[in-house]
């Protein structure tokens, strides 16, 4: 992959500038309008860094991650990963990035092996490449050797979102975009996820977006932390910074004095019944 | 250089995973594919049955030809209605596994992965609309002494590089409407069918409809199949439907790739390949 999109040494993963994207929102008291779901985000990732974006349900951090592979064009502003922007040279940003999202995504008849050795053909892999990889890969994320004929449907969350992680490092990505990675996982999924990526982290010079919706987790794993908030960033440094910056104890309360709400009380009710009414 | 064959390797190899995949699927839902096959039978039998009806209401016609004709339109049916199908699935099915957000961010380009699926629905529709024949020509003792078999089935296979560039045109529709965009497919495929002669002959058809006939693949398909089926023509003298065959493939496939990128990057730039996540 990186043959064909070669990637700059001194070049930045990931320059947004003024990122912005808006949607259609229609309801009866207002009619249609448009809404921004991203309001000029700009941000910088270094190779190899690893940044969390924190932020509730309906801030902004999927379209975020959209953006970056290209799922969604902008409505303003650009963004470049290694170099290539995500509108003109989408094909290249397409080799070099890969994504976790929250719902695992797969051909639900389908096995975990057969979900994952056609994904990696999209990427170029052939069968005798994913015959050796794909094994491997499988057994690097803690999933059961025994279990990787048996149909997706029949899987725990937390063992398909093993398998979304496999998918992801299939492929070498120099980018990759975690979004919500563990949220929904028991407790025990979610540590052994996160061991995951601190143990890829620290062995690959991989870069990660984490978007999360978990403070401990943010904390734990990002060199800086970014606050999501109504599409807009409101801070972008790492932890201990954004605390000694709102005098907090916690990173929850920096959430709190940045945003001027808690953590925990959703701001969008009606986006969080919306979200359970698509999914 | 190197990087042109390589990208291609890569593409090839993508649009070999895009029919690798179908055939895990085909296998997982078989015995869906049997019950669908028993209702195209079923189906069938109802419009090849026409031809005794009209004999037996006192209607003079040639029971064999007329059957053997009507078989004909109804497997070119059948076959245009699987093709469709198929393309459409490419994005229907994926949006409800939710898969197609992986699909469109892999560096695959779009002809490459709509070419798998136009390969896999060929080759899969050409088994499926070869048993059909079989198993309803049996059904009726048909004879077939002078049939060219080959020469009907190249044509087939000709007519398929236009079914698959509007198939494309089709596979669009879900990307832009999420909810009901595969239904329509089938308003495609009933309006080719329509003015291509499926039951009769063109001829019949209001000068208007004869028009729209001259520009429909399904036209110049239906007519060399029954050619060859019922006179025994060879392959030789079915250029005057090869060639428009192929005129007609050779615009429709840019044509349909192109409608399919634009309807993507509608989809990009209003959130319409997925929202919740
Ligand atoms: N495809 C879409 N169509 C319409 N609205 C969308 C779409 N995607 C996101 N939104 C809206 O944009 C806002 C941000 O959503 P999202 O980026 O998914 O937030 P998060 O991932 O932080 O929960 C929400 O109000 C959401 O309803
Ligand atoms: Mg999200």
């Amino acid at each position: 992959m990186r043959e064909l999109s070669p990637v700059p040494p001194d070049a930045l993963a990931v320059e947004a500038r003024d990122l912005r994207k808006e949607f259609v929102r229609k309801d009866r008291k207002r009619g249609k309008r448009r809404v921004p779901a991203l309001a000029d985000v700009s941000l910088t990732l270094e190779r190899g860094e690893c940044v969390a974006i924190l932020g509730q349900n309906g801030s902004g951090k999927s379209t975020l991650v959209r953006l970056l592979s290209t799922l969604l064009l902008p409505d303003g502003g650009s963004a470049t990963v290694f170099g290539y922007d995500v509108v003109r040279d989408g094909k290249a940003v397409r080799r070099l990035v890969n994504r976790v999202s929250v719902e695992a995504s797969f051909f639900k008849k389908m096995s975990p092996s057969e979900n994952l050795h056609y994904a990696a053909r999209f990427y170029g892999m052939t069968p005798s490449e994913t015959t050796e990889r794909i094994p491997m890969i499988l057994e690097r994320v803690g999933f059961p050797s025994d279990r990787r004929g048996e149909p997706m449907e029949n899987l725990s969350r937390g063992m398909q979102q093993k398998v979304a992680l496999a998918r992801a490092l299939l492929t070498s990505p120099v980018l990759l975009l975690l979004d919500e990675p563990t949220t929904g996982l028991d407790p025990r999924s979610k540590l052994e996820v996160q061991d995951f990526i601190r143990e890829m982290r620290a062995e690959h010079d991989s870069t990660i977006l984490l978007c999360t919706h978990d403070l401990d987790e943010a904390e734990s794993l990002a060199e800086r932390v970014g606050i999501l908030d109504a599409g807009r960033l409101l801070a972008l440094e790492p932890a201990a910074d954004l605390k000694a910056r709102f005098a907090a104890e916690t990173l929850e309360e920096a959430f709190f004095a940045a945003t001027g709400r808690g953590f925990e009380d959703e701001q969008d009710e009606l986006d969080a019944e919306e979200r359970k009414a698509l999914a | 250089m190197r990087a042109v064959a390589l990208s291609l390797r890569h593409e090839l190899i993508g649009l070999a995973g895009v029919v690798e995949r179908n055939v895990y699927l085909t296998r997982r839902y078989i015995y869906w594919d049997v019950a669908f096959f028993v209702w195209t039978v079923a189906n069938t039998l109802t419009i090849v049955f026409i031809a005794e009806g009209i004999e037996a209401t006192g209607g003079q016609i040639d029971v064999e030809r007329a059957t053997t004709t009507l078989l004909i339109g109804a497997v070119v049916w059948a076959y245009l209605g699987i093709i469709f199908e198929f393309l459409t699935e490419t994005v229907a099915w994926e949006r409800w596994e939710g898969t197609i957000e992986y699909t469109f961010m892999a560096p695959l380009s779009r002809a490459m992965h709509l070419g798998g699926s136009g390969v896999f629905a060929v080759l899969y529709g050409l088994v499926r609309a070869i048993l059909l024949f079989i198993v309803v020509a049996a059904f009726f003792g048909l004879a077939f002494d002078d049939a060219n078999f080959i020469a009907a089935l190249v044509v087939l296979v000709v007519a398929s590089i236009s079914f698959f560039g509007i198939g494309m045109m089709t596979a669009v529709l879900p990307l832009i409407s999420p909810e009901k965009g595969a239904q329509l497919g089938f308003v495609a495929q009933g309006m080719l069918l329509v003015v291509s002669g499926v039951y009769y002959p063109v001829d019949v058809l209001p000068q208007w409809m004869q028009w729209l006939a001259t520009i429909s693949p399904a036209t110049y398909a239906l007519e060399g199949i029954r050619a060859a089926i019922l006179e025994g023509d060879p392959l030789s003298s079915m250029w005057p439907q090869i060639w428009p065959l192929l005129v007609i493939g050779a615009a429709s496939i840019p044509l349909g790739l192109a409608i399919f990128n634009r309807g993507e990057v509608y989809a990009k730039r209003h959130g319409k390949l997925k929202r919740s996540g």
